[in-house]
């Protein structure tokens, strides 16, 4: 499989035409702790009765998070119809591959639907707008001093030294500053793990099998938590939202935008395909070795692997229907629809693994199975084996420096993203954390020293990929965010300064061409419903 | 500053037994924290402590230089609030040294005052050396948990007993009136205060009566004697008791029972300190902020802002900036540039990581700054200090230069080549 499996099937299928979506406006939240009382932290595991967040570390087991993704779907507004029609294929559960079959229309019950969930998403306001006199730094190699960036209709019409503009475009002023493409984050668990971390906002690990690949972290998602406006203040224009890391199989993750809506379609990226968080390691041996297991890293593979057979064979149960029509549909099953979804490739693995021998398993189990792994999450030794990871093409979604919560995450080392980027892996910050995902430039510069410690030396123009275009790439979304590059999605960040200097804040950020974040201006500085009327006698914050 | 480069030859304690070496910087721009930035300053180490600071200053023969123009030259860092030395891995518990278990959530009676990290210090930590490299020389390492945690030390990072380490004795209780530990308080704020309240008479009334405890001729006391021995310095307001608030209201309850005891306070966290800060101030009472804490995370952290730091010291609240880890708290620099990012000065803030933890924990005789006579804590920088992208480029901890070698680092180095796709070298 060195590289050269099949495409993924959202990338191969026919575009079905979808419905228009309709729009809404909504936010977010998130957690939050203060750190001196308790040093552990657990990826998404919250620790709901302290004002601890345990990141990986200590996980009260009944508590544990994981991480799930999004289904965005249509995007109506936009005049691409490529576009468009791309993205619907990917919001469907089940698409392509199977041929029309003119059998008996199946209901939903019987069948699984395209797309159950779609997105309502559509782009605010906006106007065409020239960005001049800033270093641009495309993420796509470029790093142009003095650059100009055209936005009209939602999109980037032009990048480069000087473009053309049309009359009556509003200028911004960039000087002295930075623009850069809208930051990414692919391991987040904003809405699923909202502020406050109550135990009533904890829904991001369904803790109850170490298989629950039929959940879907959009049905988790509170749009109003708090830590989507502070990510948005740093920069952060999509992410995807991830199940914790407590099962095997912690179900569905949803990609989204980072727009006030009312409801979680209202933010899902359109065309998006799902993620899978799947996990190894110490966390799901945790959880189930009291409950009935697994309670070893064996364990661990044998539950996956049984999954995966159950998979295969569900799919050639349907495959089998949709080519006889004899008899009754294969019942649904939503676990099942999930894993062929991965088989297909029309759904990509997100797995949360640390340690370097463990992520040499998952990699042999998903040539025996016949899927892709599209990105391994907080891979603490990625570094030992960043040549299987670069052989497979499987993105490095790491932190800069998190380590010692947690056996797993010990043989840590700051060089880890540097290493890894130099191999030839696409290497991301993610962020895993309400906080982090605010200041994911800092956490890339933080990498970037310690590679340049070592002789690999990260110019801007290429760490900027870190937190936009390689984590585009992860969630299959690439095609429309990432760079800055004409016909991309117009998600832009102006910054303050280097946004890889510490005094660096993002000054403003545009969603599809819309400002939706102005450190100058009130009113371009959303609140969610939870923050409004807080502190009644404490009316300036 | 010419002037400032007293000889303090009076003042060469030795600070370790092994430290008899002259070091001399050279060359780069001093940032004392006590007074202005010096360019082409020099930093003259001497036995283990600073002997001259300044321009200008005649370097003995025999110094080992250290060339440090174009370079940056600060006090080493100080972090406040983490466990260093009491834990190898967080999860792995029979690692963990800073928290009993009078003091565990839902057991004992949640007072540990008796309770000193010092003895349970691991010099050989292999996370000591992790946050060492990036030029965090010393430490308050603290326990945890319950209403009264125990007694916390200051330590520089480097050495092989304790007791080299140890900088004094204990220099600070540690305690909480937070929702971490509503257990204390049989689940209500009020039953927190309560609670505290009990426990400081109960140690008030022993003192009184230590003859007649011994004959058995006192009412009994909620907590146990050696607790009750352990609170007289905080009662006596010589030792601080550091209390983690972050309600508003909470840190004006820790102040009014402050008030009522006569106590030496520290806030730790205070994450609405800013909402208080005039209290704060009219009480003399420091604060250790965490920077990158703005989410309404829980409901006694509402007003969370990244402005907490700049906001307190515009009230003229002392501050000192806590990275609040252990593994990581080496990014106690990134949390100073945060602050700086968020209204505070460049120069406040390095205070906030030096000279201002030395004083809140009352060991600015010694430590924080770059002056005649305290110990030699000194980093070398390639760049200003608070940018990411910034290296160290030498650590001296009480006279002694530190290799820039962790775990961390070796660990690198192995797997720099993976030369023939095995695993790792030899």
């Amino acid at each position: 499989m060195a590289g050269g499996g099949p495409l993924p099937g959202y990338l191969l299928h026919p575009f079905p035409l979808c419905r228009p979506p309709s729009s809404a406006p909504g936010e977010g939240a998130a957690y939050t702790v203060f750190p001196p009382h308790l040093p552990g932290r657990v990826d998404g595991a919250y620790n709901g009765a302290s004002s601890t967040i345990f990141r990986d570390g200590r996980i009260p087991a009944a508590i544990l998070s994981m991480h799930q993704e999004p289904n965005p779907m249509n995007r109506a507004p936009y005049a691409l119809v490529l576009v468009a029609a791309a993205a619907c294929s990917q919001g469907q559960a089940r698409p392509a591959s199977r041929p029309a079959t003119p059998a008996p229309p199946p209901s939903a019950a019987t069948r699984p639907a395209a797309n159950p969930f779609p997105s309502t998403y559509r782009p605010f306001a906006s106007t065409p707008t020239l960005i001049r006199g800033g270093t641009v730094l495309t993420a796509a190699g470029q790093a142009i001093p003095n650059g100009q960036v055209l936005i009209v209709d939602g999109k980037i019409a032009a990048v480069g030294a000087t473009v053309t503009a049309p009359a009556g475009v509003t200028v911004v002023d960039a000087t002295g500053r930075y623009v850069t493409p809208g930051v990414i984050d692919d391991h987040s668990h904003l809405g699923v793990y909202a502020s406050p971390g109550v135990q009533a906002h904890s829904d991001g690990n369904e803790a109850t099998s170490p298989n629950t690949a039929e959940v879907w972290a959009e049905h988790s998602v509170w749009p109003q938590d708090p830590g989507f406006v502070r990510a948005l203040e740093g920069g952060v224009t999509t992410m995807q939202i991830l199940p914790g890391s407590a099962n095997l199989f912690g179900g569905r993750s949803v990609v989204l935008k980072n727009v006030p809506s009312r409801t979680v379609q209202g933010m899902k990226f359109p065309g998006a395909p799902y993620g899978l968080k799947m996990a190894c390691g110490e966390n799901p041996k945790r959880v189930y070795g009291q409950r009935g297991g697994p309670s070893t890293r064996m364990g661990e593979m044998a539950a996956d692997r049984q999954s995966w057979i159950r998979a295969t064979a569900y799919r050639e149960r349907w495959e089998r229907w949709d080519r006889d029509h004899t008899g009754n549909p294969p019942e649904r099953d939503l676990e099942l629809e999930t894993l062929v979804g991965v088989l297909r490739g029309e759904i990509l693995v997100h797995n949360h693994c640390y340690r370097a021998d463990e992520m040499a398993q998952m990699i042999d189990m998903s040539h025996e199975f016949g899927y892709r792994i599209r990105s391994f999450h907080h891979g603490v030794e990625a570094y030992k084996v960043r040549d299987l990871l670069a052989r497979d093409s499987i993105s490095g979604s790491l932190w800069a420096d998190w380590w010692g919560f947690k056996m797993e995450a010990l043989d840590f080392t700051r060089a880890n993203l540097a290493l890894v980027h130099e191999a030839g892996v696409r290497a991301i910050v993610h962020s895993d954390d309400p906080t982090g995902i605010q200041k994911l430039n800092q956490e890339a510069a933080k990498a970037m020293e310690a590679g340049r410690e070592i002789g690999i030396d990260v110019p801007d123009s290429v760490a900027i990929r870190w937190l936009t275009a390689n984590p585009a790439w992860a969630l299959g979304i690439d095609r429309w965010v990432g760079t800055l590059e004409p016909g991309k999605n117009a998600d832009v960040v102006i910054w303050s300064g280097n946004p890889f200097s510490v005094y660096t804040r993002a000054d403003q950020v545009y969603i599809d061409g819309a400002l939706m974040f102005d450190r100058m201006n009130p009113n371009r500085r959303p609140r969610t419903d939870f923050e409004v009327g807080l502190f009644p006698a404490e009316a300036a914050r | 500053m010419n002037r400032h480069s007293l000889l303090a030859a009076a003042l060469l304690l030795a600070a370790s037994p092994a430290a008899a070496q002259t070091i001399a910087i050279t060359g780069g721009t001093v940032y004392p924290v006590s007074g202005p930035a010096i360019r082409g300053g020099t930093v003259l180490i001497q036995n283990g402590r600073i002997t001259a600071v300044g321009a200008g200053i005649a370097i003995p023969a025999g110094a080992q230089r250290i060339d440090a123009t174009g370079k940056w030259v600060t006090p080493g860092l100080f972090e406040s609030s983490t466990t260093m030395g009491l834990v190898e891995v967080d999860a792995v518990r029979e690692t963990n040294d800073y928290e009993i278990r009078d003091v565990a959530p839902g057991s004992g009676d949640q007072v540990a005052a008796a309770f000193s990290v010092a003895d349970g210090l691991n010099p050989r930590s292999m996370v000591i050396p992790v946050s060492r490299i990036a030029g965090v020389t010393t430490a308050v390492s603290r326990p945890s948990g319950g209403l009264i945690a125990g007694q916390a030390v200051a330590i520089d990072l480097a050495g092989s007993r304790m007791e080299d380490m140890l900088i004094g004795g204990p220099v600070a209780m540690f305690a909480s009136i937070a929702e971490n530990s509503r257990d204390a308080g049989g689940g209500a704020r009020g039953g927190q205060s309560m609670r505290l309240r009990e426990v400081l008479e109960d140690a008030r009334a022993w003192a009184r009566s230590r003859q007649a405890f011994e004959r058995g001729e006192t009412r009994d006391f909620s907590v146990s004697r050696l607790d009750l021995e352990a609170l007289q310095p905080v009662l006596a307001g010589r030792l601080p008791l550091a209390v983690e608030a972050h309600r508003a209201s909470d840190i004006q309850t820790v102040l009014r029972i402050g008030r009522e005891y006569g106590l030496k306070l520290v806030i730790v966290g205070g994450t609405e300190a800013w909402m208080v800060a005039s209290d704060l101030a009219q009480a003399r009472v420091p604060v250790l902020v965490k920077v990158l804490n703005n989410l309404p995370g829980s409901f006694e952290s509402l007003g969370a802002t990244y402005e907490n730091a700049a906001r307190l010291r515009r009230a003229g609240v002392q501050v000192a900036i806590t990275s609040g880890e252990t593994f990581k708290a080496y990014n106690i620099r990134q949390e100073a540039g945060n602050a700086v990012a968020y209204g505070l000065p460049w120069d406040e803030a390095l205070r906030a990581i030096t000279l201002a933890p030395a004083q809140i924990f009352g060991v600015s005789d010694r430590y924080g700054s770059l002056e005649a006579g305290k110990v030699a804590d000194v980093v070398v920088w390639d760049g200003d200090p608070l940018e990411l992208l910034t290296r160290v480029s030498h650590v001296i901890i009480r006279g002694r230069e530190v290799p820039l070698v962790s775990r961390e680092t070796q660990l690198r180095d192995r797997y720099r080549q993976l030369d023939d796709g095995r695993a790792y070298r030899p």
